[in-house]
């Protein structure tokens, strides 16, 4: 097995020279519309979208790495990819353990949805993914709260009546309204944007992705990317 | 992927369904069925092997060596397979890494420790950040199957240590007076006769195997649960050409009915190995064959 992998190394050594430096962009897939998974089992979305451009303006090489929300952060300090792009917004706690890039997209409130609009937030139960800012929120309120690994989840939840409302950013829920869950006129503003996510030793990758969010934010197509994918209020 | 699926929403029925079924993305649950597939291929023959040995070590006369395989089981048994799983796979990749790091970078003065980051020089990662997503898929399948194959290894250990000891002191006492060795005893008597008595317990641990395939996820290799929770949630028509409701129940139901159907055939087999096994051996299976013959 060891010459296997030395056999692979080796050959990825050879494929791999005379390229542009390689980044590998680590995203979760599974919340619409900032990131998913397409039918062709692409990823896809408002970052994948953005990932490409920056990339491209930082003259890099970029590949896409999907991991789970919950092992993200520990995957990235250990090197197994270069940046987080996932919807990440910008909090102290993360910013302790990770650096971020200045915001590629404003401080948007988080919305409510429930099964009916009467709701009472204080004696029910709430659910949001575990380790956001909202499941940080709910806790902070002394509410009684459900975590879930995935946004899926979290809606599935209060569809089925196992909690009775999802706090959750408001543009992934503006998904999942229909017909049968409401969104609740209340919103919270929680979180500084969000950013991309780098290792605190790898400043000068993270200036490289600075610049290029900067010059989008400069030349207006960081606000036209955002009203294509509805993810948040524009710059 | 067929000829009529360009415009998915005019198409009812059968029609939709075959072309919901062949996208981009059911394609990468039939990969991940076969990836799972091709891991307990190599995983059991080589969990199999790290028991057989660490079993022989635990009974050897040498004292450091019983110690490594007493030690060895022990220890993997009595942690979580779940702790095992997050913690050693990222110690294994990090060490092989730091190996790199010594080899290559011998001139790098950074700490490799910074705080939480762990840094090394890009020639030392493992696999190169430049390689392609392939490399690094395949590099993640071959630290499931190490780490697979050390946790079951450890209970493979501890049934074939005990099988070991089933056979009938008497069968090694005969050997010993046709005058063999004890090396020559335990290749030709002990190593043939013990299977019989390894098997259910054997049995019992791969099928333990076949449905800790989903812990594979955490090491970043996507198996046939991911893509079941991935392409059975709710798909809205914004991003999707096929729009449906949560459809959890249908993909869990396929699953249950593949790990059903499967474990089936396991125990078919096994039964038919044990069959063969048991033949011409003294234990109460090998009479009832010998009378139901005569």
């Amino acid at each position: 097995m060891k010459s296997l992998i030395l056999g692979t190394a080796a050959l990825a050594l050879s494929a791999g020279m005379g390229l542009a430096e390689t980044v590998r962009l680590g995203t979760e897939g599974a919340y619409a519309p900032w990131n998913f998974v397409n039918d062709a089992g692409e990823i896809d979305g408002f970052e994948r979208e953005l990932g490409d451009e920056l990339c491209k303006r930082a003259e890099l090489t970029c590949e896409w790495v999907k991991n789970d929300w919950d092992s993200i952060i520990p995957n990235l300090v250990s090197g197994n990819y270069d940046t987080i792009i996932a919807g990440m917004s910008i909090t102290d706690e993360r910013d302790e353990v990770i650096d971020f890039t200045q915001p590629y997209t404003p401080p948007d409130p988080s919305a409510y949805v429930a099964q009916s609009a009467d709701i009472d937030l204080e004696s029910g139960v709430i659910a949001a993914q575990a380790t956001t800012i909202q499941a940080a929120f709910v806790a902070e309120q002394g509410w009684t709260l459900v975590e879930f690994a995935t946004p899926e989840e979290t809606v599935a939840a209060v569809r089925n009546g196992e909690a009775d409302a999802v706090l959750a950013d408001k543009s992934f829920l503006d998904t999942v309204v229909g017909d049968d869950l409401v969104m609740l006129e209340k919103t919270e503003a929680l979180g500084g944007g969000v950013g991309m996510g780098f290792r605190e030793s790898d400043a000068e990758l993270r200036g490289k992705f600075d610049a290029a969010i900067q010059s989008m934010k400069d030349d207006g197509s960081l606000n036209e990317l955002i009203a294509k994918w509805e993810v948040s209020s524009q710059w | 992927m067929f000829s009529y699926c360009t415009d998915p929403s005019t198409l009812e029925g059968l029609s939709w369904l075959s072309c919901y079924l062949t996208t981009g993305k059911h394609l990468n649950l039939y990969i991940s069925v076969v990836v799972v597939l091709v891991l307990l291929a190599i995983t059991a023959p080589v969990a199999l092997l790290f028991g057989f040995g660490a079993a022989s070590a635990a009974r050897s006369k040498f004292l450091p060596l019983r110690w490594f395989g007493k030690g060895y089981t022990s220890i993997v048994r009595g942690v979580p397979d779940i702790a095992f799983f997050l913690f050693f796979v990222i110690a294994l990749d990090q060490a092989f890494e730091w190996m790199r790091h010594k080899v290559k970078c011998p001139d790098w003065d950074q700490p490799i420790r910074q705080g939480i980051d762990f840094v090394v020089c890009d020639a030392a990662k493992l696999p190169l950040s430049a390689s392609p997503q392939w490399v690094h898929e395949t590099y993640g399948f071959f630290l499931a199957v190490l780490t697979f194959s050390i946790v079951f290894g450890a209970f493979a250990a501890n049934v074939l240590y005990g099988a070991m000891r089933a056979v009938p002191r008497a069968q090694i006492e005969t050997a010993e007076a046709y005058g063999m060795t004890t090396r020559q005893a335990f290749w030709r008597i002990l190593v043939p006769q013990m299977w019989v008595y390894a098997l259910p317990g054997l049995s019992n641990l791969w099928m333990v195997l076949i449905k800790a395939t989903p812990l594979l996820f955490l090491l970043g290799v996507e198996d046939i649960v991911y893509w079941a929770r991935e392409l059975g949630g709710t798909k809205t028509e914004r991003f999707t050409e096929y729009p449906h409701p949560n459809w959890h129940v249908w993909y869990f139901a396929a699953l249950l009915v593949f790990y059903l159907c499967f474990t089936k055939v396991s125990e078919v087999v096994l039964a038919r190995i044990m069959k063969r096994l048991t033949k011409g051996q003294a234990t109460a299976g090998g009479e009832a064959q010998r009378k139901a013959a005569a």
